[in-house]
This record gives structure tokens, C-alpha cells and sequence, in this order.
């Protein structure tokens, strides 16, 4: 079966039959080039999004205070809800599903941050030591927050990649003095954040600090929580516990939907999760049918070659040829010319995605690391190849049983 | 050399099967050049088919060299025309992508030659044609009469011990067709047998012998006179 002749007479066919070739690997190159993209852009829209959830942790929720639209207990609507110290505390001990978690103080005026004399509008929040958990900064140096410089409401700021770089250009900030509105807050830690630019030009101060040399008393303006596994159900029932505890503590309608903002993350994290789950079905869905639609061009192709060919095949057995080797000659010849064009549109295919990937802006929402599983698209050649040699099994055993009679009648 | 005793076929036609050969008794010498005629439908073509192992017959035997001939698989089959038969055609049959030396070399291949041994051994018969000239040519470069003279090197290079001709000269005018014949007498000469199926006169009477068909049955067997 592979000896050197058949080979030769295989290429022999090929190189004198262009058209036909052509027209055969075109439609194998084409099935696979166009599954390679779609599993490639259906992958590159997931990475996209999950990319946009990396910047926090999704199992959280956060609180914001809003204002009352309801009169509760003869006090008027469009009371502004306020948390404090106090808040954060009770509900933090009474809703015992919140596990890790961090209030917001905002520092009043413009965020100017300045070093030895330049300043820089940069981002700041004042926090406590688990928001770096929720906001899943990973510290590269030094330290972050801890529970200490609350106690003691020290002046120590873990700053972001960024905010080093513009404050410090290169050089070392660990230990050197920033000052944000006139106080000086000491550099301990610098971190990185994947949410982006933004995420990393922030500076974070501890809360019990800041609510003092800002005269911020005892607010907070926003908490936060980790939930650990909880599904959607459950962040639905933790949520409406919050709800109802912050409602008992602050005095309003627990049926009031404005008094308290509330974001679920686990909620829209899990529903783009289903998203994508169906999304992923459907660009797999699309995939078969391009590849069944490769066969059927395959099978096709096929039918039309041996058709062309009858004449030929018929000379061939009046010479001698005997069926398997009709057979194999047609067979081989499909093989060999699906199995090279398989592997064209799987180049071009990869080829295609990793020029958009190195061209693509990386800030392109919704979009990112557009990749194909390896294994997914070689086995996906494999079995077009192998599908494609089936169908051409049928109209090559036709064509061997042709007799050679029928094959040399004149028209 | 041929031995047919009682030979009968027919074609299922739908309902009804069509009788096309009705007890053909035939013998052929070695070394015979022998014609076949007969009208269309007269059952000629059915004939050679049956000779050429294209096509199975119902009764009867039919002997090629002291080798019953029955019931072959399409591949014993295909080695036995391999092995025995060449063929000539009307149309001449070249393989249209492969040029005249490749043409004359492909039953070599299914022998199992070398490559470069079945190429030298095509040029050789090219040349026995008088076609050596013209190897490297594709078969819509040549001539009618060329295409037939290749497609008989064709026929000869495994050596056959009979050469069966359908109409080889049907599409030739009638210097070409001599031509032919001269060329199909030559290898006559060198001992094999050759068998021509033909419904031109002139073409029959350089053969030895005619032997004429009529509905399935042979009504003459002619010498010719010389």
C-alpha cells in the first residue's frame, strides 16, 4: 500500500489534475478554517468577558447607601441613608453568611497625590486589610493594610503599579513619604490589579486613618463582602437578609428597594457563566455542522471525481487494474489531498486568530486571547480527513465494480 | 488458443432478458488473425467482451490457452487480461493526462515493473510503432492514427498471447486504417493472435479468416483468399 510507485502515480494524478484538486482541498481547507475561527472568537469573546470580572472577586456583594422612597414609621420619603462605623460592625456580626469583608470611606475634596512637589490626580480609597481580597490586588512588594495600621490608624498607603510609576518614575517607593492633600502617608506596599489602568493608580489608605485626618468621624460610604461559594439562590437570600438587617438598624421599609443599593456580583457572574455555557454550544453546534457540511463537499467532490473518472478507471481494468487497487488509487488520492488542505486551513486558521490577537488594542471590551484548543482542532482535522475518505469510499467501490465495458462504451 | 463451445448470453431487460448469444462454437489458433462482423446487435461486441473477460457469459465454455475461463473475481480477472490480453479500441482509450510513453507503460505498472524499467521498455515499443519521436507528446498532439498506434503498444508490452481490436479502425480514414492493419499483420507475424471485430469489408478481407454473426449465431466461417 505505500509502496514508492503508487505514490508517484498518486502525485502524477494530482499534478495533472489541478482544477480537480483544487476544488477538493478548497472545500477541506475551507471547513476547517472557519471552524478554527469560530471556536477561536467564541473562546476570545469568553476571555473577554471573564476578563472583565478578573478585576474583583465575583463571589461578592457590595452595599452603597441610597435614599428612602417610601414613608416608614411617619418619617417622610427621600431620607438619605447613611452607614457608619456601627453599621458595618452589626451587620458584620448578625448576617453571618458575610465572611471576608471591607467598608469604603471616601475621602472628601479632589484626590491630588503628590512626591517631593508633583503632584498626580490619582485614585484613592480608604479601606480595611480584606478588601485586598475582594479587589484581588496581589501585592508584588512590601506589604498591604493590615489590621495594626487600623488600630493604631497609622499613616501607610499600598499603592498601585501605576501610581509608582508616575509618583516615583523607576525608582524604589517602598519607605518614601507620598502626600495626599497635605498629610504624609508612609509607602509600605506596591500592588497589581488586573481590572485595568484605572485599578492600578489607586493608593489605599487605612479607613480608621483616613476617617480621622479627613474628619471623615466614623462614615463609611460603601461595604463590601466576600460570600465564599454561595450560589445564586443563596447570594439572593444572603442579600435580602442584608437588606432587611440594614432596614431594622437605619429605620427603613425593608420593602424599599432605593434606600440601599445592593450589587450582586455571584448573581451576574453565574447568569454570564449560563451565557457562556450556551454560547460554547452553539459555536460547537456551528462546528459540526461546518464539518458535516466539509463531508458532504467532500462526498460530493467525490461522487463528481469518479464520475469524471469512469473512462479512465475503465482503461485502467482493461489493462489490468485490479478493484483494490481502483479503490485504494481513488482513496489514497482523497486522503492525501484532504489531509494537506486539513492541515493549510488549520495554519491559516491559527495563523488568522494570532494576527488579530497581536494587532487587537488590548483594552478591546468584551474581546481578548482569542485561542484554539490544539487538541480540539487537530482531532477536528482528523476527523474530516477520515470522514471525508468514508464518503469517498461509496463512489470509489461504485467505481471499481464499474465494468470496463460500460466505462469504454463511446457516447 | 480459444476454444468457445456453446456459449450463450443473455441481458436481463426488466421484465423480459434479451438472448444476445445463442450457442456460439468457436475455435482460434494460435497465431490466427482472425475478424468478426456483423451487424449492430448482431452480438459482436458481446462477443469480444466475453473474450476479453469484460463481461461473463451463462453457459457454455470458453478455454484461453488450456485455462477454463469461468466465474473469474474481478481481480483474477484483471490479472488474467493483464496477463494475456491486449486490447484496442475504437476511441483508442489513452489516458488523456499521461503522455504517450506513460500511456504505453501503465499496464507495466500493474505488474509491478520498476518505473524506469516499464519507461524503457515503452520507448522500445514506441519505436517498434514508429512512434519513438513522439513519446513525451500528450494524446491530444497526436493524430488519429498515432493515438491508435500507441494505444497498440500499449496493447503489446505485457507480452499478451492475443490482441483483441473493437473496431481499430472505425474512426480512421482509410490510409490511416491501413496503415493499421499493415502494422496489426506485423505483429500477426511475430506469433501472437489477434482478433478484430469490424463491420468494414476491406478491413476483414486482410484478415485471415471471417467469421460472421447473425442474431447471436455464427452463420460463416470464411477463409480468405489472398
Amino acid at each position: 500500500m505505500f509502496d514508492r510507485d503508487k505514490w508517484e502515480e498518486i502525485l502524477h494524478t494530482i499534478s495533472k489534475n489541478k482544477l480537480r484538486t483544487f476544488l477538493t482541498g478548497f472545500s477541506v481547507a475551507w471547513g476547517i478554517f472557519m471552524l478554527i475561527i469560530l471556536l477561536g472568537s467564541g473562546t476570545g469573546l469568553q476571555n473577554g468577558v471573564e476578563d472583565t470580572f478578573n478585576d474583583d472577586a465575583t463571589n461578592s456583594i457590595w452595599v452603597y447607601g441610597g435614599q428612602t422612597q417610601l414613608p416608614y414609621k411617619g418619617m417622610k420619603p427621600g431620607r438619605y441613608i447613611r452607614f457608619d462605623n456601627q453599621t458595618y460592625s452589626q451587620l458584620k456580626a448578625d448576617v453571618s453568611e458575610l465572611q471576608e469583608s471591607s467598608g469604603r470611606f471616601y475621602i472628601p475634596g479632589d484626590n491630588d497625590v503628590s512626591y517631593k512637589g508633583t503632584s498626580y490626580n490619582l485614585g484613592v480609597r480608604s479601606v480595611h486589610p480584606d478588601h485586598q481580597l475582594i479587589e484581588k490586588s496581589a501585592v508584588i512588594e512590601g506589604r498591604f493594610i493590615n489590621e495594626m495600621d487600623l488600630k493604631q490608624k497609622r499613616k501607610v498607603s499600598c499603592i498601585g503599579t501605576l501610581a509608582q510609576k508616575a509618583l516615583f518614575k523607576n525608582k524604589s517607593a517602598l519607605g518614601k513619604y507620598i502626600e495626599i492633600q497635605g498629610v504624609p502617608f508612609k509607602v509600605v506596599g506596591i500592588f497589581e490589579d488586573e481590572g485595568g489602568e484605572n485599578e492600578q493608580e489607586v493608593i489605599y489608605l487605612p479607613i480608621t486613618t483616613a476617617q480621622m485626618v479627613y474628619n471623615g468621624q466614623n462614615r463609611i460610604n460603601q461595604m463590601m463582602f466576600l460570600v465564599g461559594d454561595a450560589g445564586i439562590e443563596e447570594s439572593r437570600a444572603i442579600e435580602s437578609d442584608v437588606r432587611a438587617k440594614l432596614a431594622q438598624i437605619h429605620n427603613f421599609s425593608p420593602e424599599d428597594e432605593r434606600a440601599v443599593r445592593i450589587r450582586n456580583n455571584v448573581e451576574s457572574f453565574m447568569q454570564f457563566q449560563s451565557l457562556f455555557d450556551n454560547i460554547r454550544v452553539f459555536v460547537w453546534l456551528i462546528g459540526i455542522m461546518t464539518i458535516i457540511a466539509g463531508i458532504v463537499g467532500i462526498g460530493n467532490i467525490m461522487l463528481i471525481v469518479v464520475k469524471e473518472r469512469t473512462k479512465e478507471i475503465g482503461i485502467r481494468k482493461a489493462l489490468g487494474a485490479t478493484p483494490w487497487s481502483i479503490i485504494s488509487l481513488i482513496i489514497m488520492e482523497s486522503i492525501l489531498i484532504t489531509a494537506i488542505s486539513g492541515y493549510i486551513g488549520l495554519v491559516l486558521g491559527v495563523g488568522l486568530i494570532e494576527l488579530v490577537s497581536s494587532f487587537m488594542p488590548p483594552d478591546t471590551p468584551f474581546f481578548k486571547n482569542p485561542e484554539v484548543n490544539f487538541q480540539v482542532a487537530i482531532s477536528a482535522t482528523v476527523i474530516l480527513v477520515v470522514a471525508g475518505t468514508l464518503a469517498g469510499l461509496a463512489p470509489a467501490r461504485r467505481a471499481a465494480s464499474i465494468k470496463p465495458i460500460v466505462a469504454l462504451r463511446d457516447e | 488458443m480459444i476454444k468457445l463451445e456453446n456459449i450463450h448470453k443473455s441481458y436481463p431487460m426488466g421484465k423480459t432478458s434479451l438472448h444476445v448469444l445463442k450457442g456460439i462454437d468457436l475455435h482460434i489458433k494460435d497465431g490466427e488473425m482472425v475478424s468478426i462482423m456483423g451487424s449492430s446487435g448482431s452480438g459482436k461486441s458481446t462477443l469480444l467482451n466475453i473474450l476479453g473477460m469484460l463481461d461473463n457469459y451463462d453457459e457454455g465454455t470458453y478455454h484461453l490457452d488450456q485455462t477454463l475461463i469461468k466465474d473469474l473475481s474481478e481481480t483474477k480477472a484483471a490479472q488474467y487480461r493483464n496477463k494475456f490480453l491486449g486490447f484496442v479500441f475504437q476511441s483508442f482509450n489513452l489516458i488523456s493526462f499521461k503522455n504517450a510513453m506513460e500511456n504505453v507503460a501503465l499496464p507495466l505498472y500493474y505488474q509491478k515493473v520498476k518505473r524506469s524499467e516499464r519507461n524503457k521498455l515503452a520507448i522500445e515499443y514506441l519505436d517498434k510503432v514508429g512512434l519513438k519521436p513522439w513519446a513525451e507528446h500528450m494524446p491530444n498532439e497526436l493524430s488519429g492514427g498515432q493515438k491508435q498506434r500507441v494505444a497498440i503498444a500499449r496493447a503489446l508490452i505485457t507480452q499478451p498471447k492475443v490482441l483483441l481490436a473493437d473496431e481499430p479502425t472505425g474512426a480512421l480514414d482509410s490510409t490511416t486504417s491501413y496503415e493499421v492493419m499493415k502494422l496489426l499483420r506485423s505483429i500477426n507475424e511475430e506469433g501472437i493472435t489477434v482478433i478484430i471485430v469490424t463491420h468494414e469489408n476491406d478491413i476483414a478481407e486482410r484478415t485471415d479468416r471471417i467469421i460472421r454473426l447473425k442474431d447471436g449465431r455464427i452463420i460463416a466461417k470464411e477463409k480468405v483468399d489472398v
